[in-house]
């Protein structure tokens, strides 16, 4: 349904996105997760037909959305980053016009519809600029649904919300992405895993890391992390820890307790605990944790003189296994 | 097509939204009404001292079109640069209408607007003929207005050409102003300036080509000069959105 090959795009001289490959099929919410300036909302604007990019191809539902820039935005709901709304008119007002220039048949009857999927029938008649801030990203929502596009692209759809229309604007993608194609960016990492199929996470303009929410974490739960603490100062325990096999970047933390990563398959604490109490320190606690998402996501998106690698090898993600991509991002 | 229409209702019917059109067509109206009584006041004057003939509606279209030269551009400055500024272009950009019907939408609608309002102004021709004897000339009068007619429309497509540029008012209306106020003032260069210069400016006069519709002379080079200047800068609109895509 989408298919992106080699996207880029330069603002002047800086490139905002640099050669980006991806795909997404109907009935797939794929996540774009990345920190704010990663070429999220330049790779939305681009499926939109709202901007040409400056090299590679992108096509929506077989359209290119250069060469038929019309066919793409008939088929596409947006709902851009900052909502775009006109305060001074009516929400069916609103919701009218853009049905007009969609030129959609039953007009009435659609925005009714769409109000109904974001629950804001009681609010048909407010003017925009007395709504809240939750209910306006609502109304955008409504307008990108208008047409019942088959491919939905949302940038942050639930920023600004309360807790509650989280969830409710959550289910709703969820139902849409049944039989659509949904894109959303986000930077909220919990709501890529709670929604997406699969997740792209993208930094700098590179495709960090592609793979399914569950995988990505998999890959890392492997590779453990273990905090052990000791009575008193564990003065030098940090060299011994090294030295115990299996024991990967020691980290002295300020509240004395150690941390270090273990390889993956590998369980190093029988060991690691007969070494302290060898070296003659009273061992208080030694347990494993798992790494969040939110750490790998840090992990990789952090500052990197190079692009990592990774990215070119994602045309098969699968081939990825959790070693390689730690590796890659720790230089 | 559709779309254009689509468009040009929005953007008529928020005029009567928004404050502008009401602070626009008041103060239109009511220094219209004051250039209106003075040169009637003059004309009596002049009257009875015997100097003169009875006034014409050039009394009302002189005065009008300076006060056109601020109005337009008020009217204009908005269209695209508050689009721009609150981001609904990128909604326009990215529903399915071509760049050229969003400019179009956007003339036709301002275009609507400043119809209505000179058909207000029509209040003063009206009283102008029950005072006079035996009425003023109406086929004067139906030049005079479609000299305006003309002169609008090539008017508000420089202003929305200009409001592409922004996504600030004031700069498209002083821009807007500016522009409009280089052609008119070609009419003081024309003097200056010999052979095909003098052709060039002469025919970009805006002004020269409106006074003959003001002298009640409809002529076709007139005519086709302001539908060709209103395409002309309705298409270098188009094209400032097309770039501002590019950008």
């Amino acid at each position: 349904m989408i298919q992106v090959e080699g996207l880029t795009k330069d603002y002047g001289k800086r490139r905002a996105i640099d050669g980006l490959i991806f795909h997404a099929e109907q009935g797939e919410i794929l996540g774009f997760l990345g920190p704010n300036g990663a070429g999220k909302t330049t790779t939305m604007r681009i499926l939109t037909g709202y901007m040409p990019p400056t090299a590679g191809k992108a096509q929506i539902a077989g359209f290119d959305v250069v060469d038929d820039s019309l066919e793409v935005r008939k088929r596409v709901g947006y709902l851009p980053e900052t909502v775009p709304l006109y305060p001074d008119m009516s929400v069916f007002e609103y919701l009218k016009f853009m049905g007009e220039l969609r030129q959609l048949r039953d007009v009435e009857d659609r925005v009714d519809e769409a109000l109904e999927m974001v629950h804001l029938e009681e609010r048909a008649d407010s003017y925009i600029g007395s709504l809240s801030k939750g209910m306006r990203q609502r109304v955008g929502l409504a307008q990108a649904l208008l047409h019942k596009p088959e491919v939905l692209i949302l940038d942050e759809p639930t920023i600004g919300l309360d807790p509650a229309q989280i969830i409710d604007v959550r289910n709703l993608i969820r139902e849409l992405g049944q039989e659509r194609t949904v894109l959303l960016s986000t930077h909220i990492l919990s709501e890529a895993q709670q929604l997406c199929n699969r997740v792209l996470i993208i930094n700098k303009g590179h495709i960090v890391v592609e793979d399914t929410p569950e995988r990505l974490q998999a890959r890392l739960a492997g590779a453990q992390r273990v905090i052990l603490k000791v009575r008193g100062e564990p003065d030098g325990l940090d060299k011994m820890l090294a030295a115990v096999p299996g024991v990967l970047r020691v980290n002295l933390r300020s509240d004395n307790a150690l941390e270090f990563e273990v390889t993956p398959g590998q369980d190093a604490r029988p060991a690691v605990a007969r070494m302290v109490i060898g070296a003659g320190f009273d061992l208080l606690e030694l347990r494993t944790v798992d790494i969040s998402l939110e750490e790998i996501f840090v992990e990789l998106t952090r500052e990197e003189p190079q692009p990592p690698a990774v990215a070119e090898d994602l045309e098969d993600a699968s081939a990825l296994d959790a070693a390689d991509g730690d590796e890659e991002v720790e230089e | 097509m559709r779309n254009i229409w689509t468009i040009a209702r929005r953007e008529y019917k928020l005029f009567f939204i928004s404050p502008i059109a009401y602070v626009v067509a008041f103060l239109f109206l009511f220094v219209l009404g004051l250039f209106f009584s003075l040169n009637m006041y003059g004309a009596i004057r002049q009257l009875f001292m015997g100097q003169s003939s009875a006034p014409d509606v050039q009394i009302i279209t002189g005065p009008m079109i300076t006060l056109l030269l601020f109005t337009v551009p008020a009217v204009t400055m908005r269209t695209i640069a508050e689009e721009q500024r609150s981001g609904t272009l990128e909604l326009l950009l990215t529903a399915p209408v071509r760049d050229w019907e969003l400019i179009a939408g956007k003339w036709l609608g301002t275009f609507l607007f400043m119809a209505s309002l000179l058909l207000m102004t029509g209040v003063f021709p009206l009283a102008l003929n029950l005072m006079v004897k035996p009425g003023i000339d109406l086929g004067l009068t139906a030049a005079n207005y479609l000299g305006l007619l003309l002169l609008v429309s090539n008017m508000l497509a420089i202003g929305i050409a200009v409001s592409a540029l922004f996504a600030n008012q004031i700069a498209a209306f002083f821009i807007g102003l500016g522009a409009v106020l280089t052609l008119w003032l070609l009419n003081n260069v024309s003097q200056y300036v010999t052979g095909v210069w003098k052709t060039i400016v002469d025919a970009l006069d805006l002004i020269a080509h409106f006074l003959s519709f003001y002298r009640g002379i409809i002529d076709l080079k007139d005519v086709v000069y302001f539908i060709s200047m209103t395409f002309l800068f309705l298409f270098i609109g188009s094209a400032l959105i097309e770039m501002r895509r590019w950008r």
